[in-house]
């Protein structure tokens, strides 16, 4: 399928559409959450310490006096820095070296493939807690553990992937004719594969938000004075019985933007793949 | 068959190896010794360089490459820097909490996955199917620490069904085990109604239903069978991460299993137990990989003969 049949499918269906809007309203709220609240996201107010919901902190106020909805939206930014950044760049990786894979084949695709098999023999959670050992908590170690928990399955499914199209007869016949090399690379096999990486791209944004959030709970990820909204559900969970919403309402910001890429990741496949389609 | 055994068994020691490596430079890239991190800044220059040498830290790398893993093969990962015991010990320890875990976890993930999916197809669009289709989405999506906090709040402090932390019973491993299968439930679910969904366009589904078999038993007589062999798939592969330590829900639920070990490791800045961890993980991940690479060709006869 090219890319102006995919755009016209994904505009028409409304499971694609939805879960699109919500994301770019979440993005919305996120970039412009200086002229949405009026607090600072790390100022601190002791007078003002574990304040319940009410008019100026719809959220409260967390055990340092700052206002939760603001950070919250500050935390959203990390969060959609983190689904955006190390997930383009895993994915971007990934293809490369699962197109080099699949078209050089031998030796180089034995050896990347088997570099893959290294990395997803190792659980992700450990994996990333190893590269946190080595550069300590910081965002941009986030990065590096979530490009190294992913590319390997990107390289898989775009190698099979590529491997496919290097099958065609429009390509055995651009060969014959004496095409070669990145011509072929860039003219014929990557414009195929754009589809399924838009695909991989979106299903992938999920876990990369989840990982972060789940380290920085534990208190290994980003580190503060940083927002991220796994380190406030983190250190607000002994606040817990007393005041749920402290760590459940930046949990419940993480849910909406997985499920919203989930449902988002869920509709593109189904574009995709006509089988599903019909179905 | 064998033959590809062999085949196989080989790649998976070329994998393990492999791990080892990696985790080990990685684990060593880092600016300044473990030494001295160790003993902090207060202590003479005279007993870090005699710790170095116990350590064997000062050896070249390939050299202390080489002495890890002879002892890794003699089934030795060294001693922890911070609890002073065996890696080894430690992990022996850990192990049998991680099992009852993750065993109980995977029961729970598997009974209500299969079943769901199956629910799901037998009520295709139907209120059943939106409603399990959404618990199922909601599974996959949902952090892992949050299912925990508010099944914490609700059980625990609402409802006072279930101990808050783990107490050594069987009974106060349940809320740890749901929280722990909630994900690979939902995962579960998803590819066995997608696979259902897949075999019950086959031509011979529409045969055994001209005979007259009605939709219902239709899937669970024969789609099922076809439809399970990815599932059974995921389910080994699930079996083993969730065995190689839940870092998350044994943290928060306080089990001391092999994901608190990890943690302890790198609150404590301990290599070799983290060392020891990772690599344990990854060799029961690849065993699990390879259960279900068996599993799958003695049950796929097309696979048993090809």
């Amino acid at each position: 399928m090219g890319m102006n049949d995919f755009w016209k499918l994904c505009i028409k269906n409304k499971s694609v559409t939805v879960p699109a809007i919500i994301i770019v309203s979440i993005m919305l709220l996120a970039v412009f959450a200086p002229m949405i609240t009026q607090y600072d996201e790390t100022r601190q107010d002791l007078l003002m310490r574990l304040v319940p919901p009410q008019s100026g902190h719809i959220f409260g106020t967390d055990e340092l006096g700052r206002d939760v909805f603001t950070r919250i939206l500050y935390g959203t930014r990390i969060s959609l820095s983190i689904a955006l950044f190390p997930t383009a760049i895993a994915v971007a990786v990934g293809t490369a070296l699962g197109i080099l894979s699949a078209y050089f084949g031998k030796w180089a695709d034995f050896a990347i493939m088997r570099l893959a098999d290294i990395m997803l023999s190792i659980p992700g959670m450990l994996l990333a807690m190893v590269v946190l050992y080595t550069f300590g908590g910081s965002l941009s170690s986030v990065y590096i553990a979530l490009v190294l928990m992913e590319w390997g399955s990107v390289a898989r499914v775009t190698r099979a992937a590529a491997e496919g199209i290097l099958e065609n007869d429009y390509v055995l016949a651009a060969r014959a004719m004496g095409v070669r090399g990145y011509a072929i690379i860039f003219r014929h096999i990557l414009p195929n594969l754009i589809p399924s990486i838009i695909v991989l791209f979106t299903v992938n944004i999920p876990s990369s938000i989840l990982a972060e959030s789940a380290l920085s709970f534990l208190g290994i990820g980003i580190q503060p004075p940083k927002v991220s909204l796994g380190l406030m559900a983190g250190t607000s969970k002994q606040f817990l019985f007393q005041m749920p919403w402290l760590s459940l309402a930046p949990a419940g910001m993480i849910m909406l933007l997985s499920l919203s890429f989930n449902f988002l990741g869920d509709a593109l496949r189904d574009v995709l793949d006509p089988k599903r389609r019909a179905v | 068959m064998m033959a590809g055994l062999v085949r196989r068994l080989s790649g998976v020691v070329l994998v393990l190896i492999g791990v080892m490596l990696l985790i080990f430079v990685m684990l060593r890239i880092i600016p300044g010794d473990p030494a001295s991190v160790l003993l902090n800044e207060h202590v003479s220059p005279a007993t870090i360089e005699k710790l170095t040498e116990s350590m064997g830290l000062n050896k070249s790398l390939p050299e202390q490459f080489w002495d890890y893993l002879k002892g890794v093969l003699k089934g030795d990962f060294g001693e922890s820097y911070y609890l002073h015991q065996s890696v080894n010990a430690l992990m022996t320890e850990a192990f049998p909490y991680t099992i009852r875990l993750a065993c109980m976890a995977a029961a729970f993930a598997w009974c209500f996955g299969i079943f769901s999916g199956i629910i799901s197809v037998i009520r295709y669009e139907r209120l059943l199917d939106y409603l399990f289709r959404g618990l199922s989405l909601l599974g996959i999506s949902v952090p892992i620490f949050m299912v925990a906090l508010f099944l914490q709040y609700l059980l625990y402090y609402r409802w006072s069904l279930v101990p808050l932390t783990y107490d050594g019973s069987i009974f106060s491993l349940i809320l740890p085990a749901v929280v722990l299968g909630w994900d690979s439930a939902g995962s579960i679910a998803r590819l066995t109604r997608s696979g259902l969904i897949e075999q019950m366009g086959e031509p011979y589904i529409d045969t055994a239903k001209a005979k007259g078999l009605i939709h219902a038993k239709a899937v669970w007589t024969h789609a099922l069978r076809n439809a399970i062999l990815p599932v059974i798939t995921m389910m080994a592969l699930q079996l083993s991460g969730m065995l190689s330590g839940a870092v998350i829900t044994e943290s928060i639920f306080g089990i001391p299993g092999l994901g608190r070990l990890a943690l302890t490791a790198i609150q404590t800045r301990d290599m070799p137990l983290l060392q020891g961890t990772v690599l344990f993980s990854a060799f029961l991940i690849a065993l699990g990989n390879m259960a279900a690479d068996i599993i799958n060709t003695l049950l796929d006869p097309r696979r048993r003969w090809g």
